[in-house]
This record gives structure tokens, sequence and C-alpha cells, in this order.
């Protein structure tokens, strides 16, 4: 996956991402506002593909599986952070949204064209030609992330389960 | 090799010999538990979605709490298509006995050494039993009801080490009020936190099962307690088959050289009353340093402080005590069972008598709903775990936290007081 970099900084909260006030306008207007807080352009100017990049405690505060949702809503194709936040992070990959932890952010620039490959647990800065090392998901984690997510790897599952194959 | 009671419970679970910290493992889950809010209205459309039946239906416990006793129109819809789950899917169910972290453990559901999850974010509660237990949302509830397993990241392992016994007066709430203000609500990173030393050693079931509740605040997946004596006496009373002894459960604690992210010790002789101030748990101090502060409704409820303890101790301050004037004092005992206890034992009628309104045996305004929430501009004090904006009513209304006892004393004095006061005047702080 490629994209743009959306730079942000640490402890980005559920409200930040998913905003109280519009949880009642279901996920396409709670997308819309997503971010908003923190920078107001956020929702506008995504393209699905693009990346967003954080400090520490990413997604702190609530439970609300719309915050990664949203995220995914606008088409953002992973985050990678220094830290997540336990149950965002597992909404995130429950729902398909790539959450990636990487120590060292230094190098990366807010508008920077990336590259991420996920086998290799690697992002690239494409111009800069510089790599930033990504903690290695495990496996099952890949598998649910490639089907897109908790739900859809369940029925890919129970599919097979019903036509005899073997496996996972 | 050394390891903590997180990885040995984790890793039994994973069916390996050990597992490592920061290591994503697939576990089997001993058992789920739902309740009426987060569970068959949200689980049973993707159960459906996905075409599948549970996995194991004596493995899941769905208990009522969230919208018992049913006063508003939704309350009574949600609960009436609950109980048609719990029929059609034929699982374990407590309708109205009581809130779900207090009624698994209460009818013998969990013993030590269990992978256990539940939909609810005070799941750590089960904790106390030296079972691991984490909160889960709608979505992988699902998919552990379709499948029996989750996965899960090994945490690491907070130690929370406090010395010395707590003097009178003073509660597993205090101690977990104090904790959310020394470390935070992220102290707990999302690690498990484990409660060790001379006061927890001392506490009742129902005291620890305060302080693994609210890990939750500590932002903590679990919050753990080795099993002892003690939690061996509580399980036999439920009349559970606890099968293995204390003895077997020797080998259920923190190995002395395994790694740990963090040791914290505290001194529980020397924690007093604390309050929390609106609209954070973190934002506590010791009840004396708290400005003068009027109350008009004090709130004897929740999972976290309306226990059997919770109520016999707060009934000791209000014994032969009415209620300051323009003051509401609400009780809604945690379960059926304690309030049954608290019948017996004549504690109920105390609360009664000091001019108290008592009410079901749910969730009731810690959960936000029913018809007594908060008006505008109230200021509550309330036994609850947590108070943030709005929670238990209007936007406009102010909840302070503080434990059982302190609540009682600020419904007797009409402004948050130090419940030591009520009980030194009698001369049986012995
Ligand atoms: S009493 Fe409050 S904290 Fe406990 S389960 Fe109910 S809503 Fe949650």
């Amino acid at each position: 996956m490629s994209g743009r970099v959306f730079l942000f900084g640490d402890d980005i909260d559920t409200d930040q991402l998913a905003p109280g006030q519009y949880m009642k306008g279901g996920i396409e207007m709670l997308s819309q506002h997503c971010l908003e807080p923190v920078r107001p352009d956020f929702a506008a100017s995504v393209r699905p593909g693009d990346i967003v990049v954080a400090g520490r405690n990413f997604g702190m505060g609530s439970s609300r599986e719309q915050a990664a949702e949203a995220l995914r809503h606008l088409g953002v194709a992973a985050v990678v952070a220094r830290s997540f936040a336990g149950i965002f992070y597992r909404n995130a990959i429950n729902l398909g949204l790539p959450a990636l932890i990487a120590e060292d952010i230094a190098g990366i620039c807010d508008g920077d064209a990336v590259e991420i490959d996920l086998e290799a647990g690697e992002l690239r800065l494409q111009a800069k030609r510089k790599i930033v090392k990504l903690e290695p998901l495990p496996d099952n984690l890949k598998r649910m992330l490639a089907d897109g997510g908790l739900v859809a790897h369940l029925k890919k599952r129970f599919t097979a389960e019903r036509n005899g194959e073997t496996g996972q | 090799m050394a390891a903590t009671l997180a990885q040995k419970i984790i890793a039994r679970a994973a069916g390996r010999e050990t597992v490592t910290p920061g290591v994503v493992v697939t576990a089997k889950v001993d058992l789920a538990m739902i309740h009426d809010s987060g569970g068959p209205r949200r689980i049973e459309p993707i159960l459906r979605d996905l075409g599948v039946s549970l996995w194991d239906r004596d493995k899941v416990v769905l208990i009522s709490d969230h919208f018992v006793p049913g006063d508003t129109d939704e309350g009574a819809r949600i609960l009436e298509l609950t109980r048609q789950w719990a029929a059609e899917r034929k699982v374990a169910f407590h309708d109205g006995q009581g809130i779900c972290h207090v009624v698994l453990p209460e009818r013998g559901h969990l013993k030590p050494g269990m992978f256990v999850v539940g939909g609810d974010s005070h799941s750590p509660t089960g904790g106390a039993f030296g079972a691991y237990m984490f909160g889960i949302g709608a979505t992988e509830m699902a998919g552990v009801l379709a499948t029996g397993e989750i996965w899960i990241k090994v945490p690491e392992t907070i130690l929370i080490e406090w010395q010395n016994r707590l003097s009178d007066a003073v509660t597993a709430k205090d101690m977990m009020l104090a904790l959310c203000g020394r470390l935070g609500m992220d102290g707990g990173q999302y690690q498990a936190v484990e409660y060790t030393g001379e006061a927890i050693a001392a506490l009742s079931m129902q005291e620890r099962m305060t302080l693994s509740n609210m890990a939750a605040e500590l932002g903590a997946q679990a919050g753990l307690i080795a099993p002892d004596a003690t939690t061996a006496s509580y399980l036999e009373q439920t009349g559970a088959n606890i099968g293995p002894s204390v003895d077997e459960w020797q080998g259920l604690r923190t190995d002395p050289e395994a790694t740990l992210l963090a040791h914290h010790v505290f001194d529980a002789a020397a924690l007093e009353p604390q309050v929390a101030a609106p609209h954070s748990p973190a934002n506590s101090a010791p009840v004396g340093e708290v400005p003068e502060t009027r109350v008009d409704v004090a709130y004897i409820g929740a999972c976290t402080g309306a226990k059997y303890e919770d109520l016999k101790r707060a009934a000791a301050i209000l014994r032969g005590r009415r209620l300051a004037s323009g003051v509401e004092l609400q009780v809604a005992p945690a379960s059926r069972r304690d309030q049954d206890r608290a019948t017996a034992e004549g504690i109920m009628k105390v609360f009664e008598d000091a001019g108290a309104k008592i009410l079901a045996n749910a969730c009731g305004i810690c959960a936000g709903y029913g018809a007594n929430r908060l008006g505008e501009n109230v200021t509550c004090i309330s036994s609850t775990a947590r108070n943030f904006k709005g929670r238990m009513g209007a936007p406009s209304s102010k909840v302070w936290l503080a434990s059982p006892l302190t609540v009682a004393a600020s419904a007797v004095a009409g402004r948050i007081a130090d419940p030591r006061e009520f009980l030194s005047d009698r001369g049986n702080s012995a």
C-alpha cells in the first residue's frame, strides 16, 4: 500500500477520531468530522490509500469502535504510531485497519509519499530513500487484515469449513 | 522459566508452555459473559450474518442489569429481546438478579486460572478471583461466541503492592481513587495490573472485586489478584464445585523472578478516605482537602459500591441518623442476594429508617439509564467507578466519586464529609 502521510502528535483520543456529538449521525457523518479538533481539513483532504502517522498512545479514551471505523471509512490504509491504546488497537485490527507500531518515526514528515510493505515490516519513504522498521504483525492478524477484518475473516473460515476444506 | 500470573493463565489458554509479553497468541475462552446492553441486541445480527450457532452454550452467561427494571420504553423493549434470545439460545441467564460483575462470581461461574471475556468495560472484575478476564466490544464478542477463541497480545505486568493494613473507614474504593490520581487513567497501559501485599491479603473478596473492577479506570486490560484461602472460602460459599483446592492454586501466582513492567509500592496504613472531583476518577484527593461542597443526591450503587459489604459499612454510619434536609439518598444494592442478606441482617432497614430510596438491583443511573437520571445542575456524591461528564444524567450535573462510607457520611452531613467523623463520635473505632 502507498499513499501520503498525515502526521499527528501524541495522545490522539477517540473523541478527536469520532467526536461524541456526531455519533448519532452514523459513520457517514461521523467520518466527515474525524480528527477535526486537531486538523479541521483532515476528512476533506485525506484520500483512499493515505496513511496516518502519529506519536504515542494513539486512540486513547473510550472503547467506541467508530474511532477506527471512521478512519477506515475515509479510506485510510494504515495507522503507524509509536504506541496505541489497547482497545483502539484491538478494534482497528478487527475492523480491518492495519495498526502498526514503529519505534522511530522521527524521519517521517507530513505529506511524505510512503509505501508500506506488511510482509517485510517496512515503511519506505520514497523520496528520502529511507526505511522505517515496523513491528512485525503475527501471521494470524495479517490474515485477518488481508480478509478485511474479523467478521469477513470468520465468514471466509466458516464458508471454507462448510465446503469441507480444512484449516483456516 | 519465571512467569507472571497473567502469562501463566494465557499460556494455558493458548495451549503453550510459555508465552512472551508482546507476542500475539490465539487463546481458547473458558467463559464469555454478556449483558442486556452490549449483548444479544448487538451480537445476534452478526451471528446471523455469519450463519453460525454458539460455539458452546454452556460457556456463555447472560445477565440483565443495564436496562433493569425496564422503566422506559426502550429499556423494556431491550429486556424483552434479551429474554427471548436467552430462551432461543439456551444459555445460563440471570434476569434481574443484579449487576453482571457481581452476579457472575456470586453464582459460581468464575474460578482461578480461567481465561474469560466479558462484554463490558469493567470485566477486569473477574481478576479478583485469579481469572484473566477482560472486556471486549460487540464485534469481538460475536467472534468469540462463534468460535470460542480470541487473539490476545500477551501483556506485561504492572505490580501494585500495598503494604500494611487499611485503617478504619478506608476501603478498596479509596485505594483505587488514590491510584487513579497517582498513576493516571492510562497508567495501566493496557497491560495486566496485579495487586499484592499485606493490605490485599487482608481484604475480603468483595473489596478485592472493587480493586480489579477499577483496573479499567487505570486503563489496564486486566486487574489480577492471586487466589488464596479467602478466594477459596468465597467460592465454597457460592456452592460452586470449585474442584481445585487452594493447594492446587499454588502455582497461580507471579514468580518472584518474573520480569515486570513496573512495581509500585504504596502504604495502605497512610491512606485516607478519597474523593474524586468531577469529571474524572483521576481528580482524586483526600476528603479533608476538598472545599466545602453541598450535595443534592447521594448514590450508593454500582458494582464498585453497593455489594453486601458496602451496604453494611455504609449502614454503620447511617444507623440512628437521618439524611440532611434537601439530600436524596438512593440505594441500589448490587445484587438480589446481597440485598436479601442485608435485609436479613437489618441493614436495609437502616437505609429505610434514614429516609433512603431503595432502587432495583441493577446498574441504574451508573449506566445513565432509567427514570432516576441526574437532573440539570445536580451535585451528586456516588459510590460508582466513573464520573465522566453526563454519564449519570444531565451534562450540567456534577458527580463526585467516593467510597460508600463517604457517600453515607455526606448524605447525613449534606456536604462532602469524612466518614471517620461519624465513626469516632461513637467510640466504636476500636
Ligand atoms: S454498575 Fe456501572 S460500572 Fe458497573 S457494570 Fe453497571 S454501568 Fe458498568
